[in-house]
């Protein structure tokens, strides 16, 4: 059950990270989950061949991908934001790409573990052992949720993100400078991941591959509505749980489809998920 | 807009496919090259038929997210179920090469339909998530059921025997491959001229606008969905025959992703874009290959001037770079990105620009195809 929730809240963060960049851009980022890949190789890079402590290397893991983030959002998305949404996809899966080579030719194929404060620790509660990989996890999410509401409702510059992601032109008009905005989401959009990555690596092993998880972050993103914060982390956590019960309830291999069935399913039937709100597009 | 204009004097010449005798020789003239290539170059046939197979694979998507606007992340699934089918009709039930095609071409079509139906209720990028999410479970699917199609140990493929003939040889398979390329640009080059073109590309430039003009959306957009998965069936039965090997692990998403690269860089919405995508996408990896055992010579030899061990050492670290396993994917992609950044119209839309540079010599304006740069236009729809 914790389980299961736990790894519920790292599709959620990963979602959270695509409806954030959704909202305000209006661009799919099929790599978010190679953004996640970046974090946690990179946060294994500062620990084990540099030797610095597990703390500071997550600090600079998220800090150093949030950069590559705004970076990548100032060089390369700005050039195709208002084209159509198929350009857009095909360049993150592009980036994706360059990401998961770029991955194995500095760290190679390899597989890792990453060592941390939580590992292979357990507390025995009401007589049932509970991990705290997976507790950090959780706990992770819960802070980092309460940190990014604070930031949104709070503080001018959360402010003036949602205001450019309500409406652009008139975010202009105000004099909020939108470029910077949605570098800046972008930067968020990448620490989020990188943080997901972190708090991730210790339970699930690292490789390049990890960025498949961004496949199933999708399930939770649409079940939650394409574009709802909060319909984020609740579909990332369903989507947590269903799996897990489908992998101890049903037969051997659903456990890996569980995810991709509910999103069709979604899809199908109901397109705008749990929180969302699609419309017909008026003439 | 081109010097040479085409003076039409009777009907007959708008239903022709070709559009004056110039280009119709242009195109026979290639058919003859194709046909002794074989004989020019007889190490290279197989991947050649690669080509062909790609270029198949090519039409069905170009149909789908160039002419329909349709992006299907998914298509692998297809060509995945296409090789299957095949392979269990004329292997494990003993029926002949033809009706494995023409089962294969059908099933695919179904499914098509079964995807095409809830696609119905999806736009732009959710459809692409949904069919990435179908061609995830059928890959599972094949992997799961053993008993059709061996899962994870594989299922090994003879050589096509068609009609009787046994097509064993790398030329003759070539000519198989050719042949079904070639019906099958006839095929959809026609279709897209028909009724049923104009409404999907109608449905791909305003789906509302196309409905106002009495397209049923429903059906067209289920029957380019059934189309392009039956030319992705056929092309799966001769892929099955290319790779001899079926395996699940050969029809994943990244395979799905090279079909999208082929028309992005062949250019959407065009046949050609379509054949030259195929041709990049299948002779790339050849390249690369070839590239892998002569650049680091080449780069050495740059070095060299500065010693005999500044040569050696360049020599052993390009090696060992362009070893990793890992390049040739990033490779692709920075390819593609490149592409969209800087030439979106694709291969197709740089030689229509030449093209055109030559037959309006000195008139020739770099403006006629700027692209227009738009303010965000939302897809949200409040």
């Amino acid at each position: 059950m914790l389980n299961g929730l736990a790894v519920g809240c790292i599709y959620g963060l990963v979602a959270l990270g695509f409806v954030l960049i959704y909202k305000a851009t209006e661009l799919v980022n099929f790599a978010q989950g190679d953004l996640l890949m970046l974090g946690a190789f990179t946060c294994y890079m500062f620990v084990v061949w540099y030797g610095v402590g597990y703390w500071v290397a997550f600090a600079l893991a998220v800090a150093l991908v949030a950069l590559f983030g705004a970076v990548l959002d100032a060089t390369i998305l700005r050039r195709i934001i208002g084209q159509p949404q198929f350009s857009v996809v095909m360049l993150t899966i592009g980036l994706g790409a360059i990401f998961r080579s770029f991955a194995s030719i500095a760290w190679g194929s390899e597989i890792y573990t990453l060592p941390t404060p939580f590992s292979a620790r357990a507390t025995r509660l009401a007589g049932v052992a509970v991990s705290h990989e997976y507790v950090s996890i959780i706990i992770g999410t819960v802070v980092l949720c309460a940190v990014l509401y604070a930031f949104f409702t709070f503080t001018r510059i959360g402010l003036a993100m949602q205001a450019s992601s309500q409406n652009q032109l008139a975010a202009y008009y105000m004099g909020i400078p939108v470029k910077l905005m949605f570098s800046l989401i972008w930067a968020i959009s990448a620490g989020v991941a990188a943080i997901a990555g972190v708090l991730l690596a210790p339970v699930s092993l690292i490789d390049i591959n990890l960025g498949f998880i961004g496949l199933k972050a999708f399930a939770a993103a649409v079940l939650g509505g394409f574009g709802s914060i909060p319909g984020a982390l609740v579909g990332g956590i369903t989507i947590g749980l269903i799996e897990l019960f489908s992998g101890a309830y049903l037969p051997q291999g659903f456990k890996d489809v569980a995810a991709y069935v509910v999103l069709l399913v979604v899809l199908a039937v109901r397109p705008q998920g749990m929180f969302g709100a699609i419309t017909r597009k008026k003439v | 807009m081109s010097v040479r204009f085409v003076f039409k004097t009777s009907y007959d010449q708008d239903l022709g496919i070709f559009r004056d005798d110039v280009q119709r020789n242009w195109y026979l003239a290639l058919l003859v090259g194709l046909l002794v290539l074989p004989l020019l170059i007889p190490a290279y046939v197989v991947d050649v038929s690669l080509v062909f197979i790609y270029g198949l694979c090519g039409l069905s998507l170009m149909v789908l997210a160039g002419y329909t606007g349709l992006v299907s992340l998914g298509h692998a699934a297809f060509l995945g179920i296409g090789a299957y089918t095949h392979v269990y009709v004329v292997h494990d039930l003993g029926l002949p090469w033809v009706v494995g095609v023409a089962l294969a071409c059908v099933v695919t079509a179904a499914v098509g339909v079964l995807v095409g139906l809830p696609a119905l209720r999806m736009t732009g990028v959710y459809l692409s998530i949904a069919t990435l999410a179908f061609a995830l479970i059928i890959q599972e699917a094949l992997t799961r059921w053993e008993r059709v199609t061996g899962g994870l140990k594989g299922k090994a493929v003879e050589k096509p025997v068609v009609f009787g003939v046994h097509l064993g040889g790398d030329t003759a398979f070539y000519f198989l491959c050719l042949a079904f390329l070639i019906a099958g640009l006839w095929l959809t080059g026609n279709l897209l001229r028909a009724p049923t073109g104009r409404a999907w590309v109608a449905i791909r430039d305003s789906e509302i606008a196309a409905q106002s003009m009495g397209v049923n959306l429903a059906v067209y957009k289920t029957s380019a969905f059934a189309y392009s998965a039956a030319l992705m069936g056929v092309a799966g039965a001769l892929f099955a025959h290319k790779i001899g090997f079926l395996a699940p692990d050969i029809f994943t998403v990244l395979l799905s992703i090279q079909f999208l690269l082929m028309v992005v860089v062949g250019g959407l919405g065009s046949l050609h874009g379509a054949l030259f995508g195929a041709v990049f996408v299948a002779l790339l990896p050849v390249a690369i290959s070839q590239a892998r055992d002569s650049i680091p010579a080449w780069l050495s030899a740059i070095a060299s001037p500065l010693g005999k061990e500044a040569g050696a050492a360049t020599f052993l670290a390009v090696d060992q770079f362009v070893k990793k396993p890992g390049l040739e994917p990033g490779l692709f992609g920075v390819i593609l990105v490149l592409f969209i950044l800087f030439e979106p119209l694709g291969i197709y839309g740089r030689w229509r620009k030449i093209q055109l540079y030559f037959s309006t010599f000195p008139l020739y304006k770099r403006a006629t195809f700027r692209r227009q740069k738009t303010y965000m236009r939302s897809e949200r729809l409040r």
